[in-house]
């Protein structure tokens, strides 16, 4: 079934979106991850704007986060004091974001410095990951308990407890990893799962089970700040595209959050770093081999 | 009905007093909305010639040329180049126009029907039709760009170039079909007939079709450019309707 979308202009299959919002969904839940670092190359491959593709993706992030965060709600897995502290900061690191994005556009560019950012780092955490998750499983294998790590963020000033998560550290490093991840997701166009959920972890020093909840309770709000931005600076965000992706999206994220519980934590990392691999290393490619079309067109954008 | 309309034409070009060639045309429909559920639509363009005297002997076949031109927006071109083992835009040229859609259809190849000196004072031809004067001064070859411009927008589709696809009979009737791709913007989309003998224009004709969205489309698309930040608001509640609504239901199924 054909459906012609009003505001990217373009006629596309609608089960298509279904399916595609589906398995975006089941790694959300799954990761707590948005999923927009796959779905926005999903939707540049179906041929719709990227413009558009960044804008609605960022709609439909509030949908599956807010599906899944309840999921998560009702096994008390969401640190809701590290969630305001990492907002606190994700709101102003994307603010800073989309004024660093405004400037690259300006300079032209901006699709070249989006992909090299995703291929840095994707790279650089689907590596960590993969080594963490494969040394976790090897140690438990072994019968040893992991101990917990006292990180660096231990000796910092201004402390507060996370209950929820078993902490007593310093707010400092919370706010901090919240900014960097509203300014990589203002440039990537993404919520910021994929950066967050490695840095909660390591960080922080955060238990593996209360990390994807509290995430997406964080991204519902960065979502959604980045939404009415977009709706309202660039008129780009198209409901009737995002309205089928989300259908798709909660459906998938709900089965994702069942799937999670059913699997090990470590197992769950890893699989998560072998996804982010993937899509490092097509992003990665596409820009080391000589495209088939050298030439390409954009409307202009006006100075 | 088409051939009824046809019929009509051809009696109104019996009937025409004396004088030269003049033509005479219609379009199947001159008004598109743009629904939902919208894939693209087809237009038939027929029309008849109008003669004033009889045809002189020993003169070349009436030809026809239609083209259908969507609307014309600035385009930027770019090239990518290795830099540093990676492929990036480096140069870049600004085409002034470039229809969005274009379409030619011909009674016989294109240069059979129009000559050069034709083509560029009506500017039917696909590179004739995209206008770039701003290329600048440090990029040599930009027409490379242009020609890129036109392989890029045939490979999609959206420019076409139908040679054979008019039909004439009895050097007085003609007809032809134009497919709407399911990606049409929005705007007014001009048709122009030339009528030609020998590769000169006699007569022309140009009409407008109307592309329009409709119902929920244009209430959208409105909705997002005049009220953007109630378009972000209903966007935001759809999708937190939607993510409880979905969680609601799986409690539900699960209890």
């Amino acid at each position: 079934m054909q459906i012609y979308l009003p505001i990217a202009e373009v006629s596309v299959n609608a089960f298509l979106l279904l399916g595609l919002g589906g398995f975006v969904g089941i790694l959300s839940g799954m990761f707590g991850v948005g999923g927009g670092f796959i779905l926005t190359p999903l939707l540049f491959f179906i041929g719709i704007p990227p413009a558009i593709a960044v804008a609605t993706q960022a709609n439909q992030v509030v949908a599956s986060s807010l599906s899944g965060v309840l999921a998560h709600l009702k096994r008390k897995t969401v640190d809701f004091r590290m969630g305001y502290v990492l907002l606190a900061g994700g709101i102003v690191g994307s603010a800073a974001g989309v004024q660093i994005f405004a400037l690259m556009r300006r300079l032209g560019q901006v699709d070249l410095l989006v992909n090299l950012f995703y291929v840095i780092f994707l790279g650089i955490i689907g590596a960590l990951m993969l080594i963490e998750g494969l040394n976790a499983l090897r140690k438990s294998r072994k019968g040893g308990t992991t101990r917990r790590k006292h990180t660096w963020s231990q000796g910092l000033p201004m402390k507060m407890k996370f209950r929820t998560s078993g902490l007593y550290i310093s707010v400092i490093p919370p706010v901090l990893v919240g900014v960097m991840v509203g300014v990589l997701s203002a440039i990537m166009g993404v919520g910021g799962g994929f950066i967050m959920l490695p840095a909660m972890i390591y960080i922080l020093g955060m238990p593996t089970k209360v990390v994807v909840g509290t995430s997406l309770f964080q991204i519902i709000f960065v979502a959604a700040f980045t939404t009415m931005m977009h709706a309202i600076t660039n008129n780009t965000v198209d409901l009737l595209l995002a309205l089928l992706l989300l259908i798709g999206g909660v459906v998938g994220a709900q089965i994702g959050t069942a799937l999670a519980v059913h699997l090990r934590g470590e197992s769950l990392r890893i699989l998560l770093a072998v996804i982010v691999l993937v899509v490092c290393g097509k992003l990665a490619l596409d820009l080391l081999i000589e495209p088939a079309e050298l030439y390409s067109v954009a409307p202009e954008v006006p100075e | 009905m088409i051939r009824y309309l046809l019929a009509c034409l051809l009696l109104v070009a019996i009937a025409a007093p004396a004088g030269s060639e003049t033509v005479v045309a219609g379009l199947s429909q001159n008004r598109i909305s743009i629904t939902a559920n919208f894939d693209g639509s087809e237009i038939l363009i027929f029309g008849a010639v109008k003669r004033f005297e009889p045809i002189p002997e020993g003169a070349e076949p009436l030809q026809i040329v239609i083209t259908v031109a969507g609307p014309s927006v600035p385009v930027t071109v770019r090239r990518k180049e290795r830099v540093a083992g990676i492929w990036v835009n480096t140069q870049s040229v600004d085409v002034d126009r470039a229809p969005v859609f274009y379409v030619v259809a011909t009674s016989d190849p294109f240069y059979d029907v129009m000559s050069n000196v034709e083509d560029l004072r009506h500017k039917v031809s696909i590179t004739r039709a995209i206008r770039s004067v701003g290329a600048p001064a440090d990029i040599e070859n930009s027409t490379d760009f242009t020609a890129a411009l036109i392989r890029v927008r045939s490979r999609e589709g959206v420019y076409k170039l139908q040679e054979g696809t008019v039909n004439i009979s009895e050097e007085t009737l003609f007809n032809t079909s134009v497919a709407l791709p399911a990606n049409l913007h929005e705007g007014d989309y001009t048709t122009r007939i030339f009528l030609t003998r020998d590769g000169v224009v006699l007569d022309q004709l140009e009409r407008v079709i109307y592309v329009q969205k409709v119902g929920l489309e244009r209430w959208l698309f409105n909705l997002s450019t005049e009220q953007p930040f109630y378009y972000g608001i209903l966007s935001l509640i759809i999708a937190a309707a939607a993510g409880w609504g979905a969680s609601a239901v799986f409690r539900y199924l699960k209890s």
